[in-house]
């Protein structure tokens, strides 16, 4: 769940995150910076599909926020990262929330667990009444 | 030499690099041509005399820049071209199949070139024992350069015998396979995976065979990832069968807990593309290859 | 406000082909249409053609698996066509198998599958 956190580029980009286009142009926004980072086919689309399925989180359980993405790099490798933050209620039972068919939303109950096999690395940040922050980083192979 | 302080031990470094840098200036074609001679003989032949002559020559005076202006402090700014020339160097030899030996003697024979004898007064032979430390630091500093070139040429390989060990196949119209050679980790299974995938796409093939025969092993995560390949061909719409089996790998399978489920196993190549021609309603009884 | 996917009648099929990265209320907005196409047209089958799409996640694969399931109870069948290896596996790992979506390489198998009902079964969860 922890582990160090990856801090994007100085030229990362923020979008906000307040209705169903934000969501789409958040996938879009990681597809063009995971291209750009040369991830495989396979790689870039499990990335987008988890920035989407956070994406999503953030407008449906936070209320809407804003997600920060860039290049990031370690030691010799360049990943992507996307970090998305809310000011919403929180996750009260973090363990529930990353259980695969839990849903306080009536989604699938995929999004979380879902989209923390799809990545590389995944950190959580929640507080009760605060809000949500949600980091995924896709390294390049 | 240890022991000594540090405002001692510069200054008199100092004498002993400016007095290096008069004895290799004074005397370079004698030297260099006694350096060349060294390796040459070492190196028998498979490198041009020419080609050698000009590598040295560069390293020759590098060096001595880097002594008059650097003292001893091979790893600072003044000895860049130095480490730039050697890292060239022994890349080009790791590349040209040298060995480690062949390699490092281009630095080493330096360090005989100034050899003292006897009418060799005390200073210099001090400045020669503290020439021979630096070359052998260099030395040093080549080899590891070396080894690092043969672990990416290694690497690369590997990489290119992942490519060459994983020929998708078409075996009949409508039906291609993968037929697994050797120790299957889960970054290979994956590059095979997504190839086979491809493959139907590109054939327009719903039938897939992944054979296992010559698979000795296999692990919970290579398990897993064949299962998720099977599910995915099938979120395709193209049917995977698995062959080829061995016992040892079914009781790995089944102590793992892993569930095949009603994924379709065939114990051999020939029953597998049998099992997919039926799929594709292709009649055996009539000669030729259309579904 | 937002566009609407286009449904197209051939036959007794209803065909849908997704071009476009899909906001969630056009995902919503194309389940209904189909219901009320399927009823209004007496389609037997229906085919979705997603070959031009880049990522399916867990919205619009609900999507996939409930019009499946509401056009059977129509008398429809739903055959999701085109899906890219990168979209099938990552689905696979987000966990969706879409169990009782029938699938098929290419949009003439798929149509190939409507005309012959039972010629090949289901994907299963």
């Amino acid at each position: 769940m922890s582990g160090p956190r990856p801090v994007p580029d100085a030229d990362h980009e923020t979008i906000t995150i307040e209705s169903n286009d934000d969501v789409v142009r958040a996938r879009q926004l990681v597809r063009t910076l995971a291209q750009r980072c040369k991830l495989s086919l396979v790689d870039q689309t499990k990335l987008v599909t988890a920035a989407s399925e956070l994406a999503r989180n953030t407008l449906v359980y936070g209320g809407g926020g804003v997600m920060r993405t860039g290049l990031v790099r370690r030691d010799s490798r360049v990943g992507v990262t996307a970090v998305f933050e809310d000011s919403g209620p929180g996750i009260p039972d973090l363990d529930l929330a990353l259980t695969d068919g839990w849903t306080s939303g009536g989604g699938l109950g995929l999004g979380l667990s879902g989209a923390r096999r799809l990545v590389d690395d995944f950190t959580l940040d929640t507080e009760v009444g605060r809000g949500t922050q949600v980091a995924v980083t896709k390294w390049a192979r | 030499m240890t022991g000594m302080r540090e405002g001692v031990t510069s200054v008199a470094e100092q004498e002993i690099s400016t007095r290096l840098v008069e004895l290799l200036t004074q005397q370079r074609e004698s030297l260099g041509a006694a350096w060349l001679e060294n390796v040459s003989a070492t190196l028998r032949g498979r490198i041009s005399v020419a080609e050698l002559d000009r590598e040295l020559r560069e390293l020759y005076s590098a060096l001595v820049d880097g002594l008059r202006t650097g003292g001893f402090d091979w790893q600072g700014d003044s000895y860049a071209e130095v480490r730039a020339l050697l890292g060239e160097l022994s890349r080009n030899r790791a590349r040209q199949g040298f060995s480690p030996t062949e390699t490092a003697v281009s630095v080493l024979a330096g360090k005989e070139i100034l050899e003292p004898t006897t009418e060799t007064s005390a200073e210099d032979i001090q400045a020669y024992l503290r020439l021979s430390r630096l070359m052998d630091a260099l030395g040093l500093y080549t080899l590891e350069v070396y080894a690092k070139t043969r672990e990416e040429i290694i690497s690369a390989q590997s990489e290119q015998l992942m490519e060459l060990s994983t020929p998708v196949v078409k075996l009949w119209e409508g039906v291609v396979a993968v037929p697994l050679v050797g120790t299957l980790d889960s970054a290979r299974t994956q590059v095979v995976m997504e190839k086979l995938l491809q493959t139907l796409v590109d054939t327009g093939s719903d039938q897939a065979i992944i054979d296992i025969t010559g698979v000795p092993a296999v692990d919970t995560e290579v398990a897993q990832h064949l299962l998720k390949t099977v599910v995915a061909a099938r979120l395709m719409g193209a049917e995977c069968t698995i062959s080829g089996i061995r016992p040892q790998i079914a009781q790995t399978i089944v102590a793992l807990g892993i569930q095949f489920g009603d994924i379709v196993t065939k114990a051999t190549l020939a029953d597998a593309l049998k099992h997919a021609l039926r799929r594709n309603s292709v009649d055996l009884g009539r000669a030729g290859g259309a579904a | 406000m937002t566009e609407r996917v286009p449904v197209l009648k051939i036959g007794d099929v209803l065909l849908v082909s997704i071009q476009v990265d899909l906001e969630d209320q056009t995902v919503l907005d194309l389940q209904d249409d189909l219901a009320a196409r399927i009823v209004a047209t007496g389609a037997s089958g229906v085919v979705i053609d997603i070959t031009a799409v880049e990522i399916v996640d867990s919205f619009v694969g609900r999507m996939l698996a409930t019009t499946a399931a509401i056009s059977r109870m129509l008398d429809a069948e739903t055959v999701v066509v085109g899906m890219r290896p990168a979209v099938a596996i990552t689905l696979v790992e987000l966990g969706l198998s879409l169990g009782g979506v029938r699938t098929a390489l290419t949009l003439e198998k798929g149509l190939d599958m409507l005309a012959r009902p039972d010629s090949r079964p289901p994907a299963k969860p």
